[in-house]
């Protein structure tokens, strides 16, 4: 079942990695060097190649493998064993990202940038401890959702100025346009029979 | 107070919060190191701060420093902090931090216990989530142990979005402590038909999980799996189950039969392609292939010819699948593989080739390598390249060189892989040359001169050395040349060539192996000129060798030191003789006569071991427990008596050790958490046979053996061709010739028939050399599975009733049961005690029949209160009535009281907040408050509620006790070893001890129970004996001393805790 994420960004070297309890001991050292790896892997890929590539040494052996989704600027890339369907985690990619475009409401890659903590927080309604959680959107949605007012009560007076500075900085932020919205990141790959 | 609160948030705006550090980041490319380590420093100081507002901030910020690959071990407590903050807010944060930075070497995350268990059990299901979501990344064996017991009960929670989670987690749970399969399964199990979809699909994902690794165990659950399978409308969970089922079929045959019918109505069905393949799996994967089989390669055709890539691409790998077990299906696509071959996506090329090696056969052996051998100069990339060189020499050498038909056409072509540059196969090119040279036989002669010609060459393949993975093959060359140096046509050529300068630069143990054979023909030189009246050519080796060796002499390598001046001596010394005219070829030759056989890899493992012989016996016995035990223990408890030293080597013989090995065997057998041997090690001897006869046959070849220089592959295809001709025209004459002998006979005609696969005959007829095994191997071919696969643990029986000794992973939980019909009211109060009296044991799998309600209660101690008592209980209607307005009481003793909500009457009954369909469960939590701790105490209760059914309603009570024993008052609390030894040394402690009679379990096991019920810790184990520790929650310290022996010793500042708390422990083991 286990699941490794990684988000990247061609733009920057910036990627996440969920918890993978596939090494019992693992350094910072071996999770950058298999991020690397992977990434220079995925972005020298053509875009109409498959989308699974076959597990080397470094990600655990025969038995796992690549699964990413290219959107734009960004790679989602899911790394799985043999006891996941491939074309079940393509789809569980898509609902991924299609939960971020409506949690973000139309998600941009500074999005993921700047509020990564929150797309862990996503992650985690989907994806628990490397096995699937939960594939349906709305569900996930609703959760997140909750959650969020949740903290939103717990910050109640105390959290409206810094709400107010945080907006403040945004404001003066060159680099935050609000045009630079994917436009075509929820758009459904055409043979991918839906799942559902 | 809250200006207050205001005034600090204002304070804090401005600090650097997560967005801030992101940008901070992106504006200083420049000098990134450095601004983050400004940003470190900063994060230090917030983590200084009392405020939790601040410290969550700054662990928040780390969590995205860790994941830029910056070690932040060092805030593993301040993220311990946050996690036990009671805002959901930061608790999130520190979880998330916690996930990501946490692994099991973590030291911290054995203080998290209590924290994660209060979380677990909090009222707000988002704090459970968390928790529950944290701990799957970061659970330990020991967290598992001690949690695993919350967990189960929360499988029955009455929100899904926990129900769901707790599932999925038990399968974490499982692998670190495998003991709680066993009782946690049936709940797994009943799971399955919850009627949440997230939370069946979460059962049945941890169970495929399960069955996939130990498919044996789960063949019961099948009738169910097949029910939900022709319900389910989930793809997610149909897919699960299929490849369940693709697990168990090659189990049981009769499951398949009963399969072929859904799956192909699937197949023909379904629009979802995921769904589709799966199908196509699971029918390859079981034996009933011929009524499917068909339909399958024609669907996966489809898939293979399709334009997405996604979709060949697995087409490809099912085909793969197939392949194993239908070859010949899969051999009639071959068209279509090879030209997925020259696909431009690397996946599917290498898909592609997979399928490549079982698809060949003798007649097309040498056609496919061919165009191998095209696409290996095409290939541009090196990783891509050595596949193909890996998949050539696999493909060749597969079942013992079956499709050889040719091994010139072989060797030929491993030397011109040998022209690829920078592979990293030489080793892989060197072994197979060794090996055709060594096992073939027939073809040595023309390996030999093969060898000799790459030797000459060598500097072609050594251009730029060092990084160069290919001069690996100079190895095997100068071996062989050595080795079978009779069939050289100018051995001193050779001999020159392997001693030029330029080896020198060579990676040390390929020189060593040139200068060693060097000497082997150096000792070929001498034989040939012995005849010879004028010894001038063999004293011009000698010369050469002379000259050449010092060279090696100064090596650096050891190795080639040591063989290089053994043998300069060597012959510097038959250089002597030769001037002498004595004849020395004879005796040279006997340095290195007899031959070398290859031997198996297995062959070490299968020497028998011999007759009287006992690995397992000791040589000398290990020193005796008594005397680590004494020295240190001894001194914290002053109590301890005496105990006799044994003398150190103690004579035991033969009868004592066959008797001490013949208990030891009684006992793992008797014993539930020992392992069994799996049955092959009790396999029987069998006479092997020998190795003497080897049958090695000489031939003629009808093939020229002399081939100038480096030979094409390619003229071998021709020539094979040819001679497969020429061999079908000599059949045929004789076919003819036979005919006409017969004509009368028969008058049918063969000679249009195709060539089959027998027609052809090797040409050379090859005796392939077995390997050596030891005389008397025992024959076993398994391979022994990995003893560090967690999942090898997991292999555990679960149709076997649970034994109560396995009960274990539950803490001080008891079962009220009862049942309360009007009819049999009176006697339930009797019915009620008995369980009570043994109470200290989970009874939740027992069930009655005439059970309407049934209850399962914990007690709990709150920390933050010293007097109070949780106490949840799991209410579970089993009858088929609705149950409502249920309402809880007590009866109040003087030191415990049921806390009642403010201005109700002290007989007043709680309310309990939840309506039960038949046969549904909830959980309901009462806070009691207790003044006195150090006894244990029964509170009687009852439980009133209406019972309405279709027509009528009526009011029905229900009796109960409560059992708050001393355990339950005690909190796991870890404590470190060196606190300990101050607690004990401290003097206000008194002492206590009992022995435990008639227990025989492990010692682990012993301390796992100890810790489960009676909510222990422990603190150090030293070999036979273990320290314990654990804290009541009105701050009493128990520690307790256990040992081997099965006797504890115990200190507590509170003798009649102490005593009550042993009481109960020895009431736990008397009834295993």
């Amino acid at each position: 079942p286990f699941i490794k994420k990684q988000t990247k960004l061609k733009t920057r070297n910036y990627c996440s990695f969920l918890n993978v309890s596939l090494y019992s001991v693992q350094n910072e050292d071996t999770e950058q060097q298999i991020i690397r790896e992977t990434f220079h892997l995925v972005s020298k890929r053509d875009e109409n190649v498959c989308n699974f590539l076959e597990g080397g040494l470094l990600i655990g052996g025969l038995d796992y493998k690549l699964i990413y989704r290219h959107y734009a600027t960004l790679y989602f890339v899911f790394c799985v064993d043999s006891s996941e369907s491939e074309l079940g985690i393509l789809d569980l990619i898509q609902v991924f990202v299609e939960t971020l475009d409506k949690c973000f409401e139309n998600v941009c890659e500074l999005d993921l940038i700047f509020h990564v903590d929150k797309v862990h927080h996503i992650l985690a309604e989907m994806v628990m401890g490397g096995m699937v959680l939960e594939t349906n959107m709305n569900e996930i949605i609703t959760q997140v959702d909750a959650q969020n007012k949740m903290e939103k009560s717990e910050a109640g007076i105390a959290g409206a100025p810094a709400r107010a500075v945080s907006a403040v900085k945004n404001m003066n932020l060159p680099e935050m346009p609000k045009n630079i919205n994917i436009g075509d990141i929820s758009i459904k790959v055409p043979n991918l029979p839906s799942f559902k | 107070m809250a200006l207050k609160i205001v005034k600090g948030s204002i304070d804090r705006m401005f600090d650097k919060n997560l967005q801030d550090l992101v940008r901070g980041i992106r504006n200083h490319k420049e000098d990134e190191a450095k601004y983050i380590s400004t940003c470190i420093d900063e994060i230090k100081q917030e983590l200084k701060q009392d405020n939790i507002a601040v410290k969550a901030n700054a662990v928040c910020k780390l969590t995205y420093l860790q994941m830029l690959g910056y070690d932040v071990s060092w805030a593993a407590f301040n993220i311990v902090e946050v996690m036990s903050s009671s805002k959901f807010t930061y608790k999130r944060i520190g979880y998330l931090a916690a996930s990501q930075c946490f692994h099991e070497s973590t030291d911290v995350i054995m203080l998290t216990t209590n924290q994660i268990r209060k979380d677990l059990s909090s009222p707000n299901q988002y704090d459970t989530g968390v928790a529950l979501t944290g701990l799957s990344c970061f659970v330990t064996p020991d967290l598992a142990r001690d949690l695993a017991n919350d967990i189960m009960t929360l499988m029955s929670h009455t929100k899904p979005y926990i129900r769901k989670k707790a599932v999925l987690i038990m399968y974490k749970v499982f692998l670190k402590y495998p003991e709680s399969l066993r009782p946690a399964f049936p709940r797994l199990k009943e799971k399955l038909e919850d009627p949440d979809p997230g939370v069946q699909s979460a059962a049945v994902n941890v169970i495929c999980e399960l069955a996939r690794r130990n498919p044996k165990n789960y063949l019961s659950l099948a009738p169910l799996f097949f029910k939900l399978m022709t319900s389910s409308t989930n793809n997610w969970v149909l897919i699960k189950i299929i490849k369940l089922f693709g697990a168990l079929t090659p189990l049981e045959p009769r499951l398949g039969k009963k399969l072929i019918e859904p799956l192909t109505n699937l197949i023909h069905s379904t629009s979802a392609m995921s769904l589709l393949y799966e199908c196509v799996n699971t029918v390859i994967a079981g034996q009933y292939w011929e009524s499917v089989g068909n339909l399958c390669v024609q669907k996966l055709r489809i898939l293979i010819e399709d334009s997405d890539q996604n979709l060949k691409y697995l087409g490809l790998l099912a085909m793969s699948k197939i392949l194993k077990t239908h070859p010949k299906s899969v051999q009639s696509h071959k068209d279509l593989i090879l030209q997925c071959l020259d696909d431009k996506d690397e996946s599917i090329r290498l898909r592609a080739l997979d399928l490549l090696y079982g698809m060949v056969s003798k007649k097309n052996l040498m056609e496919i390598v061919k165009k191998l051998m095209l696409h290996v100069d095409k290939a541009e990339g090196t990783t891509y390249r050595d596949e193909l060189l890996t998949k050539i020499i696999d493909i060749c050498s597969q079942s013992n060189y079956q499709y050889i038909t040719n091994f010139e056409w072989y060797i030929s072509i491993l030397v011109e892989l040998t022209r690829l540059e920078g592979t990293r196969h030489g080793h892989l090119i060197a072994s197979q040359m060794l090996d055709v040279a060594i096992r073939v036989k027939a073809i040595r002669a023309f390996a030999v001169a093969q060898m000799a010609t790459l030797l000459d060459n060598a500097h072609l393949l050594t251009g730029n050395t060092q990084r160069n993975g290919i001069c690996e093959v100079l190895y095997a060359a100068a071996w062989i040349c050595g080795e079978f140096s009779e069939h050289l046509e100018n051995p001193m050529q050779t001999l020159e060539a392997m001693l030029r300068p330029k080896v020198a630069t060579l990676p040390g143990h390929i020189q060593a192996v040139y200068v060693q054979n060097a000497a082997k023909l150096f000792a070929t030189v001498l034989k040939g000129e012995e005849g010879n009246t004028d010894g001038t050519a063999a004293q011009e080796a000698s010369q050469l060798m002379i000259d050449r060796l010092p060279l090696f002499v100064q090596s650096a390598n050891l190795e080639v030191q040591e063989r290089a001046s053994c043998i300069l001596q060597l012959v510097k010394y038959i250089q002597k003789l030769q001037q002498k005219d004595v004849e020395v070829a004879e005796e040279v030759n006997a340095l290195f006569a007899g031959e070398l056989n290859p031997v198996a890899p297995k062959a070490q493992k299968k020497v028998p071991v011999p007759e009287g012989l006992d690995l397992d016996a000791w040589i000398n016995e290990p020193p005796s427990e008594s005397e680590s035990e004494d020295e240190q223990p001894k001194a914290i408890f002053a109590k301890e008596e005496p105990k006799h030293s044994r003398p150190r080597h103690t004579e035991v013989d033969e009868k004592e050790l066959a008797r001490r090995r013949e208990a030891r065997k009684q006992e793992q057998a008797n014993n539930p958490f020992y392992i069994k041997a799996s049955p092959s090690s009790q396999k029987v001897y069998q006479e092997a046979p020998g190795v003497e006869h080897i049958p090695v046959v000489q031939i003629d070849l009808n093939v020229p053996l002399k081939v100038p220089g480096l030979p094409m592959s390619d003229q071998y295809v021709k020539m094979e061709e040819e001679r497969r001709q020429k061999e079908r025209a000599e059949k045929k004459k004789k076919e003819k010739k036979k005919r006409k002998e017969k004509r009368s006979g028969r008058g049918k005609k063969h000679d249009s028939a195709p060539e089959s696969e027998e027609d052809i005959t090797p040409a050379h007829m090859v005796d392939i050399v077995t390997e050596e095994m030891p005389e008397n191997a025992l024959p076993s071919d398994d391979d022994e599975r990995d003893p560090t696969d967690p999942h090898k643990a997991l292999d555990i029986d679960l149709d076997k009733p649970l034994a109560d000794s396995e009960k274990l992973p539950v803490r001080s939980h008891r079962a009220a049961e009862s049942q309360k019909s009007p009819t049999d009211g009176e006697t339930e109060n009797a019915t009620l005690q008995e369980p009570k009296k043994k109470s200290s044991k989970e009874k939740r799998e027992k069930k009655k029949d005439k059970e309407r309600d049934r209850k399962v209660y914990d007690i709990q101690g709150n920390l933050q209160d010293g007097s109070q008592v949780v106490v949840s209980v799991i209410f579970e209607n089993k009858c088929n009535s609705f149950l409502k307005s249920m309402e809880f009481n007590v009866l109040d003793s003087l030191n415990s009281k049921l806390q009642r909500p403010e201005g109700s009457g002290p007989h007043d009954g709680l309310v309990v907040p939840f309506q039960l369909p038949p046969g549904v469960s909830n959980e309901a939590r009462f806070v009691f408050t207790v003044q006195s701790i150090v006894m244990p105490q029964k509170l009687k209760g009852t439980l009133t509620f209406i019972v309405k059914n279709e027509d009528d309603s009526t009011h029905e009570k229900l009796d109960f006790k409560l059992h708050f024993t001393c355990t339950s008052y005690l909190i796991t609390t870890p404590c470190y070893s060196d606190a300990f030894a101050k607690l004990l040394e401290s003097g206000d402690l008194k002492s206590s001890s009992i022995r435990l009679e008639g227990v025989n379990m492990p010692f682990h096991h012993l301390l796992a129970r100890i810790c489960f019920h009676h909510h222990f810790s422990v603190v150090e184990r030293i070999d036979s004996c273990a320290s314990m520790y654990s804290r009541s929650i009105q701050g009493h310290h128990v520690c307790l001393l256990v040992k081997t022996t099965v006797s504890i010793d115990a200190k507590c500042d509170e003798p009649t805790l102490l005593g009550n708390v042993l009481d109960e422990i020895k009431q736990t083991f008397s009834q295993c």
